[in-house]
Formats: structure tokens, C-alpha cells, sequence
């Protein structure tokens, strides 16, 4: 493994479906690494393959052979070890998954179970990987509610999913997560069903979380305000490869791929104008996976796209300048429209 | 000001639930408590909230949809409130509706063309086969699809597409109101780019009025004329967008703007974050239902539900502090 | 969450070729195999009902005292012969005739009423689902043999009043099925869509709850031929359907009853074809089932 202060390393990740026109590839090779305290955000639209990604690195991807996993993801445990999570066995697996590795998902109601008290689901996370009784764990899954801002946790703790808001819900889903101290916590879309005010609490509870614990965050979503407002450093993908990588400063304020900054102008902020103008779109639609483009895939919809040049093999992804990689041959030409 | 009748319009408009068993305790929710909103004509409405607003139940009993529990509601000068389906019938032309959920709002077993075509069969029975196909056509194309579209199914068509098929179809009859209830909340970003111009560009050649109701206050911001923001069933700020955006009165519409995640980091100042949840509509707070979340909540706040005041130039606020200086969205 | 789901929500959605609802769920059903052997089964047997007595030598009426209890395949008789000479195949043929124009017929009336009453049911909601529904769980209260035969004891019976006897006490499922795919659907965003067109009820009915509920009917159909031809042979088994000389399965087990010992046949095969019929039809209602499963329909 490369540094030693790396948590996740992730090398040449590629994911296949079984359909019935044969094998369909959802992620394309895909690397990337995550280090202790710091958040990596992945962002993309649908059928980008981020939410696959996720999955995969999780092995919670349907088995063979209707799904294959090829590649590496290096995780270094607690302990030290160095273990390939796609590579190791299911039993090894479920060891490190609600333990040293924890997840959350967009919709808590359908993660959470609606026939049980949401306190001894927690419970149940604690039980699953630690030693101890079961009064033990409802007091851990108190202390858990209090941490993640859930008010008058003892009352809550016997409460059903049903019972509480979306907010609380996510929070109780992010308890679960925590009920291990992992190491690395892999949020998909979290905060993407919940209100904006709502969303804004726990965008700041996570932060908090992180500071305190030092874990690393996976953070998946297709909102850039939100990429913005809480990662170090970002992942684009499009049609399941990554288009660009870097430091969220630097991608956000001078994007070096022509999607990202399509993405970027297509975002309304909260300026306003006396008459109404049309917003910057990116023409056409995400392409069919299984017609991709032969070139770059974003060319048939690309401003800055050269017959002959994009068209006809996918760019690799290459460094641009120090900290930022980007998957395009007219990276120069995108950095200087830059406005 | 505008002179004109107001297209539509709502008086101390009542929207209650009932929920609870026939013989067990009956609860009320009260999704919209007394709103009044008069929408002109050729203006473009926003309606902002969060989940348990009331948005998407104000915006469907403006169009009728259910019979409202009190108040009035008043188009184009007639009072619709307590009209049967039958004498709403001929008004069903002149209003529609836009959906939330691309996947829910077309019939998964009827072709696209006729989808499109069915407000045409429904209000026009008599006209022929060959204008009604010839009407679908010019909508397909006005949306950006292709004429032989019509003969496929909803299924195969993608998310920002399918919304496509839905303006189509609303606007085929060429009405003059226009509801959009959360048009691109489920789209992909890039997609709610092309969707929202497409749909003011109906709107100008149209010359539509549009309630706009959406909890995405950038995307607002953009199209809309006037702001109405609701919190449990109630408009607590209403006002044209500038001054809405640089001048708010209300706590609410401060937490708001502040909770927008920004890209731009020039733009990103500290966080106001509201204490707590969203109270339960079964059971809201007594007098200012936002008092509980509010940070400049007084004692006094308690006691009655503050009624909106003018504070001139078309903006109303319903908060009883006058001293407050907020913070704009910018 | 199971990981079957979280694998088919995250693989992209592949570019499905122009095909219509129908076709889509014909694909499916092609690989039900138990299904497809069903319909084959299905198939020949309406075949043989309809050709077959033609092919035949013996008339089913025929009797002729010196060949009885023949057992197959003497004498020419594939299957043998009852007490009166007559020859089995030729009247399990014809009985088959009856038996299976009960069994549609029925179906068909069925299905009419259910439908009716069910879309009305879960359009209206409030208390005419009530009402509507609890009579049919009261109807279902009976059991199904014992009112019918409570019916046939009042009327004369012949393969009309059969079919409407069993067609009265069949409705019930399909109106249960059809209510429940109707009430899942009344309040989606394109039933408002109709609605705020200015669609009347019936229209909305009509045009925009049926067809989406056809996938469930035909299921619902296809097990109730299957339950009215074994309705039928109950009823006529018992003697108080179909009446000798014209033969039905059920009535030919009847009168097999008391040659079980000597003359096996008479009974083993009118309860093969009553076994392979309505074995059939399951499964052709099972495979259809799969195939016009609502949930890949309305992605």
C-alpha cells in the first residue's frame, strides 16, 4: 500500500452487470484513495455509477454472475492489516461492514426496520460486532442518540421509525453507523431527502462527527453546494468512469472538464435578475450505457469537443496541474473559458 | 400594482384533514390554516416550503382538486369553491397541472400520443382524428421530441423526458393557470436546467400564469416574479423576489437562504441553523407556529398567531418583531 | 435490504427495444416452463375435445351390452369401457366439451361481475368500498360447495344454469384482486392528471384503472377456470349438475363409484383429465402471474 497514512486505496475498480444483452459495465476503472479525518465527495447524475461504487467497495453488490467486482480496494483495519475488501471472504466482510466500515443510506424508512424500536436496532448494530450485553448495548445506543443530536434520547430509544421525522430518522441511521467507530463511513445521498434546513443540521453533524472521531468520509451525492459546503476533495463521474478529481477548491472554482463546468453553471445560486434568463444547460441527455459513445462519452454533448480528436478513443485521466486530474484532452481550452 | 382582476384567488382558504379511526380519536391536520393569496395575471408565483408546508396542498386546492374545508377560492372572477365536477368541468381547460414524479404522473399503459391527446378527447370530443394527431405532433415538437415518440410508452422514455411528455400534455389545451408542483425536485441537475427554460418559454408564448411551488429557493429565485413562503400551513413572508432575497422580515425565510449549500465560496458565510424538527402538524405550537425553532422568539410569540402585516410595497410578513435586521440570501 | 434489490436499483436501465407492455410479458411467461407446459397441455386437450369425437369410431351414446367393462385398450377402446359399452375416450372427450364451456363461461361472467365490482370499489373508496366489499367477504364466508349446491338444489340443472350458479359464487376473487390493484393506483399523480382534464368517473374507470389492472384480471381469470371446472365436477359428482346421459367429468366419476374395485379405469381417467386440466390452468396462471408483474410495469 502506498502511504502509510492512507485508510482506503482503491485501485482499478470496475463493476459489471449481467443483462440480457450480456455483460454491461456500470464503472469503468475507477481509482481513487481516502485518507483518516478527511472527506471525499463523489458526484455525478444518475446512471453515473456512483452509488455502484459504493456499493461494490461494501460488496453489496448482487453476487456472480450477476454482478462482477474486478480490481482492488485496500483497506487498512484498526489493527494495522491490510485487507482487499473485494477480495476477501463474505464472513470477513460482514465483520468490517456496520463495524470498522458503516454506511448510510438516502431513504432511513426503508433502511430502518419498520416493525422494531429504533433502539434496539442500534442495539442490534452494537451486538452484532461487540462483546457485550444487551442492556450495555441500549445504554451505548442511548450515549449514540445524545451524540447525533437526537433530543430526550431515552424516550426516543423506544420509539418506531414511523414515529419520528426524516431528520431524526437519518440521525438514528448515522447513530447505527457510529455504533462501531468506524474508520471509514460511506454516506450515500444522506441528505438528499430531507429538507434544506434539515439537510443544513446534518451536513453540520457530520462535520462535527468527523472532527471528533477522525474518520473518513465517502460522501455521495449529485448536489455540488453540498460537495462544497463539506469535502476536502471531490470525485466527478459520467457514465461510470471518473471525469475529474481534486481538491473541492480547485474544482469548484476553476473546473477543468467540460461537464463539471457545465454542472457548475447549470445550478441556479441565489443571485437574483430582473427578467428571467435562460439558464446554462447541457444539451442531450446522459448516454445509454450500453451505447456509449467510442470516444470520450460526454462528447456528443461537449461545447468544446474536436471532431477526430474527442470522438474516437476515451481521453485517459491524467494530472492537469498539482492535486487535479481531469479526463480530457482540452483541459487548457476548458480553463480559460473559465469566466 | 397591477390593476387587473387577479386570475386566481384564495380567502382565508381552510384545507383540514381527518385522520384517526371512526370510532377511536379523531386528530385534525390542518395542511393549510388560513391563507389569502391573489395571483395575477401573466405573473409567476413561488411557493416555498419545506416538507409539511402545505405547498403542494395549497396548490391543489387552488386547482379544485378536493373540496376545501373553509375559505373561498375565486378564478378568473367566478367562486369555484363549492362547484360540483360538473360545473368544473368547462374550467379544467383553462387550469393545469404539472407533476412532481415523472415516473407517477403518466399512465404506464397508454402511448405517449395518447397521453398527450387525452385532455383534446376529454374536452373536445367532437374534434377529428387526423387534428387531434396533428395537435400531438406540434406538442411533441414544441417539448423538444420527436413526432414518433407518440406511438412508444412512458417507460421508455428517461426522467426529464417523461416531465416533457407532462408539460405537453398540460399545456396542449393552451390554458391560462398553470400549477407546477415540484417539476424538477426528482430531476438530475443538468436535466432542471433544460426543463426550467422550456417551461418558461411556454410560458411566454403562452402568456401563462404559473404557481410555482418548489422547496429549491435558487431555482425560485430565478423564475419567479413574487414569493410566498408557507411553514405548517401558513404564509409567513410574502413579497417580490428582489426585495424578498435582499430584505426578509421573517426568521423563517432567513434560516432558509442560509441553509442553500453554495457552491461559490465567495458566497458562504457562517450557517444559521434552526434548533430542532419540524413540529408534528397534528400538534403545532401555539401562536407563531416557527417560535420553537426560531431564534428570536419571544414569551410573546406564544400567545397569538401573528397575522400578516403589510410593511409596503406588496410585502407582507407574519412575524410580531419589527426590530430585526436579517440577513439577505446573498 | 436485501441485496437483490439494492442490485437491480443500482445497475443501469438498459435501452429497452420499442416493445409494448404485451410483448414485454409475453417474454416472460415464454420462460415459465410449467407455465408454457400448461398452455401445451392446454392446448391439445381443446384440440382433442374438438377433433377428437369425429376421429373416433364409437359414438359416446352407443351402448352395447356385449362389450361393457372392457378394459383399455381391448377392443379397440383406448381407454376401455363403462357398464354400458360405451366408450370412455369418446365420452371423456365429450364430457370434456362440457366440462371446459362450463369452466370459460363461467370464467367470463366472473370476471365481468368482479371487475365491475372491484374498480367501482376501489375507485370510490369511502363507503361504497365498504359496503361493496364486505359483501364480498361475506359471500366468501360460504363455503363454496355447500352454496352451490344449496343453488343447484333450487333450479334445473343444465350447462347454463351451471355456469351461472358457478360463475355466482367465483366473482368474489377477482373483485378482491381488482379492488386491490385499483385502490394502489387511484390516488397516483396520472389518475389526478385524468381527473383534472375534467374525466368523468366512469372515463377514469374505464380509460386510465382498467388497463393498468388487466395484468391481474387475466391471472385472476385463468385460476378461475381452473376452480370452475372443478367446481363443475363437484357439483355433478354429487349429482345435481350435469345429468346422464349427457356426461361431464364429474358425473362420470359419479357413476364410476361403484366399479372402484372391478373396473378402475372408469374412475383413474375422468380424474386424470379434471387432475391435467385444472393442473394446467394453475400453472398457466402462475406463469402469468410472473409475467404481468406490476412492479417491473410501472418503472
Amino acid at each position: 500500500m502506498g502511504p502509510s497514512d492512507l485508510i482506503l486505496d482503491v485501485r482499478n475498480l470496475s463493476v459489471d452487470f449481467a443483462t440480457h444483452g450480456g455483460m454491461l459495465r456500470a464503472v469503468h476503472d475507477v481509482s481513487f484513495t481516502v485518507a483518516p479525518g478527511e472527506t471525499l465527495a463523489l458526484v455525478g447524475e444518475s446512471g453515473s455509477g456512483k452509488s455502484v461504487t459504493s456499493l461494490a467497495l461494501m460488496r453489496l453488490t448482487p453476487r456472480p454472475p450477476r454482478a462482477r467486482l474486478a480490481g482492488q480496494a485496500r483497506f487498512r483495519t484498526h489493527a494495522g492489516e491490510e485487507l482487499d475488501l473485494l477480495a476477501i471472504p463474505e464472513p470477513a466482510m460482514r465483520a468490517l461492514r456496520g463495524n470498522a466500515i458503516a454506511m448510510v443510506f438516502q431513504e432511513p424508512m426503508t433502511s430502518l426496520n419498520p416493525v422494531t424500536r429504533v433502539g434496539e436496532q442500534v442495539a442490534e448494530a452494537v451486538l452484532a460486532h461487540r462483546a457485550v450485553g444487551r442492556r450495555e448495548a441500549l445504554q451505548r445506543a442511548e450515549a449514540l442518540f445524545e451524540r447525533v443530536g437526537i433530543p430526550d434520547a431515552r424516550r426516543r430509544l423506544a420509539a418506531f421509525p414511523h414515529q419520528l421525522s426524516g431528520g431524526m430518522r437519518q440521525r438514528v441511521m448515522i447513530a447505527m453507523a457510529l455504533s462501531c467507530d468506524p474508520a471509514v463511513l460511506i454516506a450515500d445521498e444522506p441528505t438528499t431527502a430531507l429538507d434544506v434546513t434539515v439537510q443544513a443540521q446534518i451536513l453540520e453533524l457530520l462535520k462535527a462527527l468527523q472532527r471528533d472521531t477522525g474518520m473518513a468520509i465517502v460522501f455521495i451525492t449529485h448536489n455540488l453546494g453540498v460537495v462544497a459546503e463539506i469535502a476536502d476533495r471531490v470525485m466527478v463521474m459520467y457514465a461510470g468512469r471518473i471525469v475529474e478529481r481534486g481538491a473541492v477548491a480547485s474544482v469548484m472554482r476553476a473546473p477543468l472538464m467540460p461537464y463539471t463546468q457545465g454542472l457548475l453553471r447549470a445550478v441556479p445560486n441565489l443571485a437574483i435578475a430582473d427578467r428571467f434568463e435562460p439558464l446554462a444547460s447541457i444539451p442531450g441527455t446522459v448516454p445509454n450505457p450500453t451505447a456509449l459513445p467510442p470516444g470520450c462519452s460526454f462528447e456528443p454533448r461537449c461545447p468544446y469537443s474536436v471532431p477526430g480528436l474527442c470522438d474516437t478513443c476515451v481521453p485517459p485521466l491524467e494530472q492537469a496541474v498539482a492535486g487535479h486530474d481531469v479526463r480530457c484532452v482540452r483541459w487548457k481550452a476548458v480553463a480559460e473559458c473559465r469566466t | 400594482m397591477s390593476v387587473a382582476a387577479p386570475l386566481a384567488e384564495v380567502e382565508h382558504l381552510r384545507q383540514w384533514f381527518s385522520i384517526g379511526r371512526l370510532l377511536g380519536a379523531r386528530h385534525t391536520v390542518r395542511a393549510v390554516d388560513d391563507v389569502s393569496l391573489s395571483i395575477a395575471r401573466g405573473e409567476v408565483l413561488g411557493l416555498v416550503g419545506e416538507s409539511g408546508s402545505g405547498k403542494s396542498t395549497l396548490g391543489r386546492a387552488v386547482l379544485r382538486v378536493t373540496e376545501p374545508s373553509g375559505g373561498r377560492i375565486v378564478f378568473d372572477g367566478q367562486d369555484v369553491t363549492r362547484f360540483s365536477r360538473r360545473q368544473l368541468r368547462p374550467l379544467r381547460a383553462r387550469m393545469q397541472m404539472i407533476f412532481q414524479d415523472p415516473f407517477a404522473s403518466l399512465n404506464p399503459r397508454m402511448t405517449v400520443g395518447q397521453i398527450i391527446a387525452a385532455p383534446l378527447r376529454i374536452q373536445r370530443p367532437g374534434l377529428k382524428r387526423a387534428e387531434v394527431t396533428e395537435r400531438v405532433a406540434d406538442a411533441l415538437r414544441t417539448v423538444g421530441l420527436a413526432e414518433s415518440h407518440a406511438e412508444r410508452y412512458p417507460h421508455e422514455f428517461s426522467g426529464g423526458q417523461r416531465q416533457r411528455i407532462g408539460i405537453a400534455r398540460a399545456f396542449i389545451m393552451e390554458p391560462a393557470f398553470l400549477v407546477a408542483d415540484e417539476p424538477v425536485s426528482a430531476l438530475d441537475v443538468s436535466i432542471q436546467a433544460q426543463v426550467i427554460n422550456l417551461l418558461m418559454e411556454i410560458k411566454q408564448k403562452l402568456d401563462l400564469t404559473i404557481l410555482f411551488i418548489s422547496h429549491d429557493l435558487a431555482v425560485v429565485g430565478r423564475l419567479c416574479d413574487r414569493i410566498a413562503v408557507m411553514y405548517l400551513g401558513r404564509i409567513v413572508e410574502i413579497a417580490d423576489t428582489r426585495t424578498l432575497f435582499c430584505a426578509p422580515r421573517h426568521p423563517y425565510t432567513e434560516a432558509l437562504f442560509s441553509a442553500v449549500p453554495q457552491t461559490d465560496p465567495a458566497r458562504r458565510r457562517e450557517r444559521i441553523l434552526l434548533k430542532g424538527d419540524l413540529p408534528s402538524p397534528l400538534a403545532p405550537p401555539s401562536g407563531c407556529a416557527f417560535r420553537t425553532r426560531c431564534r428570536y422568539a419571544l414569551p410573546a410569540c406564544a400567545e397569538a398567531v401573528p397575522p400578516l402585516i403589510d410593511v409596503g410595497g406588496g410585502h407582507w410578513k407574519a412575524c410580531i418583531r419589527d426590530d430585526l435586521t436579517l440577513r439577505s440570501a446573498v | 435490504m436485501s441485496t437483490a434489490l439494492i442490485g437491480a436499483q443500482a445497475a443501469p436501465r438498459t435501452e429497452a427495444r420499442p416493445t409494448t407492455p404485451r410483448r414485454r410479458a409475453w417474454l416472460r411467461f415464454k420462460r415459465h416452463r410449467l407455465a408454457m407446459f400448461g398452455l401445451a397441455a392446454i392446448t391439445v386437450l381443446v384440440l382433442a375435445v374438438i377433433i377428437g369425437p369425429s376421429l373416433i369410431p364409437f359414438d359416446q351414446l352407443h351402448i352395447e351390452m356385449r362389450a361393457r367393462f372392457q378394459p383399455p385398450p381391448i377392443g379397440g377402446h383406448w381407454f376401455g369401457t363403462d357398464q354400458l359399452g360405451r366408450d370412455l375416450l369418446v365420452r371423456l372427450l365429450m364430457a370434456g366439451r362440457i366440462s371446459l364451456t362450463i369452466g370459460f363461461m363461467a370464467m367470463l361472467v366472473s370476471t365481468v361481475i368482479g371487475t365491475t365490482v372491484g374498480v367501482a370499489a376501489g375507485y370510490y373508496g369511502g363507503w361504497v368500498a365498504s359496503v361493496l366489499m364486505r359483501f364480498v367477504d361475506a359471500v366468501l364466508c360460504f363455503p363454496s360447495v355447500f352454496l352451490l349446491l344449496a343453488l343447484a338444489a333450487f333450479i334445473k340443472p343444465n350447462i347454463a344454469t351451471i355456469t351461472l350458479i358457478i360463475a355466482a359464487t367465483s366473482w368474489m376473487e377477482v373483485a378482491r384482486v381488482v379492488q386491490s390493484q385499483v385502490r394502489a393506483l387511484r390516488h397516483r399523480d396520472f389518475i389526478l392528471a385524468a381527473e383534472m382534464m375534467g374525466a368523468s368517473g366512469p372515463n377514469v374507470m374505464l380509460r386510465e384503472l382498467l388497463p393498468n389492472a388487466i395484468g391481474p384480471i387475466i391471472v385472476a381469470a385463468t385460476l378461475t377456470v381452473a376452480r370452475a371446472i372443478l367446481m363443475e365436477a363437484y357439483v355433478s359428482f354429487l349429482g345435481y349438475g350435469i345429468q346422464p346421459p349427457m356426461a361431464s367429468w364429474g358425473n362420470m366419476l359419479n357413476n364410476a363409484q361403484q366399479y372402484l374395485g372391478s373396473a378402475p379405469w372408469l374412475a383413474i381417467f375422468p380424474g386424470l383429465m379434471i387432475t391435467l386440466a385444472v393442473t394446467s390452468f394453475n400453472f398457466i396462471g402462475d406463469g402469468l402471474r410472473d409475467a404481468v408483474d406490476a412492479r417491473i410495469d410501472l418503472i
